[in-house]
């Protein structure tokens, strides 16, 4: 029973990156409609500020977030600027079939870019704390782990307080259901495109500054969590985006499950498979209210 | 009186397919005045041309002596160019509450927003009863009032109506109708396209006539209603709106 659940409980912890790393690019898909190849580049980003602040400046991977979110926050702002703005212009599924190209060629062009800044060795970071954590049953929780679901939660409070009840938050929702009524209203959606697109950003930031003690960090991982955060954003509903987080839960219990109970080898492969099953019987996704 | 309003010569094409040709018409301060014609004609396009929302391919648009064709969309709102837009466009998942605050985004029109509030909950009560209602939950009557609301949350100078009447049944038109008159007598000014010419000669002052693209009539609203052609293009053919 103990194992059973000590399975559940690292579900739910990977499960809570899967779901801040998928909150980003469900935002960025559902206002600015398009799909952003290059998220999971920017989860990789986020980890290098995060591990270079660990490493250079020896400061505590948590602490270490109020750098890596308004850093990995402006470069969102720049490419906005430099090479999403161009894609603002196109409607529909020129608009989607354009944003994957072009954001699948800047996920190659900020990989190598890490590759040569940081070369191509995997890193971590090991807070002197890591080894800590409490026991409760026979349950084991790291500190690390537990601040890591305690700030996906708090941020993921924080997002639908910022979108449902202040002016700006209002603005993204608005915009992200018919930009042209959003115009009319006075909204300068180009703004709103900025800042939701360097707010995905920051999500993504936060999620990779996780990734550097919880998973290795390579420039190479990029396509990884875009992969992960797309299976969730389908899980969740496109558009859903607060549902993120209990979609990504629930995909890190099922891998987590079947890493223990049928092979880690398919820990993967179940994950997909429960990709199909929604988008066969409830393509709508799960957390989407009709 | 001088021209509020003053559109010069515009074009407006969707790629290679021209919908607007060379077309000039003006509206001055305090009226209301209708742009009737046919399906197709090019109505809704040059709404859109004056919101912003369509490019001019030449010819220019002034309010008072301000260009509003060198804005973007969002600009002319803040000048207080308000459109109502066809088939009203609400945020559908938003509360309606929401979607008349954010009728309120421009600046100068987020500094008055509670007095607003307060003047279209007069106008309106029944939105004040669903504020908190989703936009899309609501019956399409409902929907064109908040619509309406929405856009006087801007505080607009200048109100432009696409289509009001349409898909509503005729008593509601009628009240959609009154409050538009109201509005006017309030001092705004109204611009307004619709397809049931009857209803909008009987509202307006003045009215103009486009039919494939360009200008070809135009005239006082209580004259067009009795004018011969007029009749028969557009009265006799528009039987009463459908329930």
């Amino acid at each position: 029973m103990s194992a059973f659940m000590q399975t559940l409980v690292w579900g739910i912890f990977a499960g809570a990156i899967y779901g801040i790393a998928a909150m980003g690019l469900a935002l960025v898909f559902g206002v600015l409609k398009i799909l952003n190849i290059a998220h999971g580049e920017l989860v990789m980003l986020g980890g290098y500020v995060g591990f270079w602040a660990f490493t250079a400046l020896g400061w505590d991977p948590f602490l270490a977030l109020i750098v890596v979110i308004p850093a990995i926050f402006i470069l969102g702002i720049i490419l906005d600027r430099i090479v999403y703005r161009n894609l603002n212009r196109l409607i529909g599924e020129d608009k989607i079939k354009n944003s994957l190209l072009v954001s699948f060629g800047l996920g190659l062009v900020l990989t190598n870019l890490a590759q040569w800044l940081f070369t191509g060795d995997e890193r971590s970071v090991q807070p002197s704390y890591a080894g800590q954590g409490l026991n409760v049953y026979g349950v084991l929780m790291p500190y690390t782990r537990l601040a890591t679901l305690g700030i996906v939660l708090v941020v993921t409070v924080a997002l639908h307080f910022f979108l449902r009840k202040t002016y700006p938050g209002k603005a993204i929702l608005a915009t992200a259901e018919d930009y042209e009524s959003a115009e009319l209203a006075g909204i300068n959606i180009n703004r709103v495109y900025m800042l939701t697109f360097a707010l995905s950003a920051a999500l993504a930031a936060i999620a990779g500054q996780f990734v550097t003690f919880t998973y290795a960090l390579a420039p190479s991982i990029g396509m990884y969590w875009t992969l992960k955060a797309m299976i969730v954003i389908v899980l969740a509903g496109t558009g859903s985006v607060l549902g993120a987080l209990p979609a990504g839960i629930l995909l890190g219990v099922v891998e987590a499950m079947s890493g223990a109970y049928l092979s880690q080898t398919y820990k993967e492969v179940v994950g997909l498979v429960i990709f199909l099953l929604v988008l066969i019987l409830r393509p709508q996704g799960l957390f989407v209210r009709k | 009186m001088s021209d509020f309003l003053r559109i010069q010569d515009v074009s407006v094409a969707y790629g290679d397919i021209q919908a607007l040709w060379d077309v000039s018409l003006n509206v001055e301060e305090g009226e209301i005045v209708a742009l009737i014609g046919p399906n197709g004609a090019g109505k809704t396009t040059l709404m859109r041309a004056v919101a912003g929302l369509n490019p001019l391919r030449s010819g220019s648009i002034y309010l008072a002596d301000k260009a509003l064709h060198t804005l973007r969309a969002y600009q002319i709102a803040e000048q207080g160019v308000i459109l109502v837009p066809e088939g009203r466009r609400l945020f559908g998942g938003l509360t309606v509450l929401d979607n008349l605050e954010l009728g309120a985004y421009p600046k100068r029109a987020r500094q008055v927003r509670a007095d607003t509030l307060k003047l279209v909950y007069e106008l309106f009560p029944l939105l004040a009863d669903r504020r908190l209602q989703r936009a899309n939950t609501m019956s399409g009557g409902q929907q064109q009032m908040l619509a309406i609301g929405r856009a006087l949350m801007g505080v607009p100078r200048l109100l432009m109506l696409d289509e009001p009447s349409l898909g509503l049944g005729p008593l509601v038109v009628e009240s959609i109708f009154e409050t538009i008159k109201h509005m006017n007598e309030q001092g705004v000014t109204v611009f307004l396209v619709e397809q049931n010419a009857r209803q909008a000669l009987e509202l307006a002052n003045r009215a103009y006539i486009l039919e494939q693209g360009s200008i070809a009539g135009t005239g006082v609203a209580q004259d067009l209603l009795n004018d011969d052609r007029v009749q028969q293009a557009y009265l006799g053919i528009c039987p009463a709106p459908e329930a």
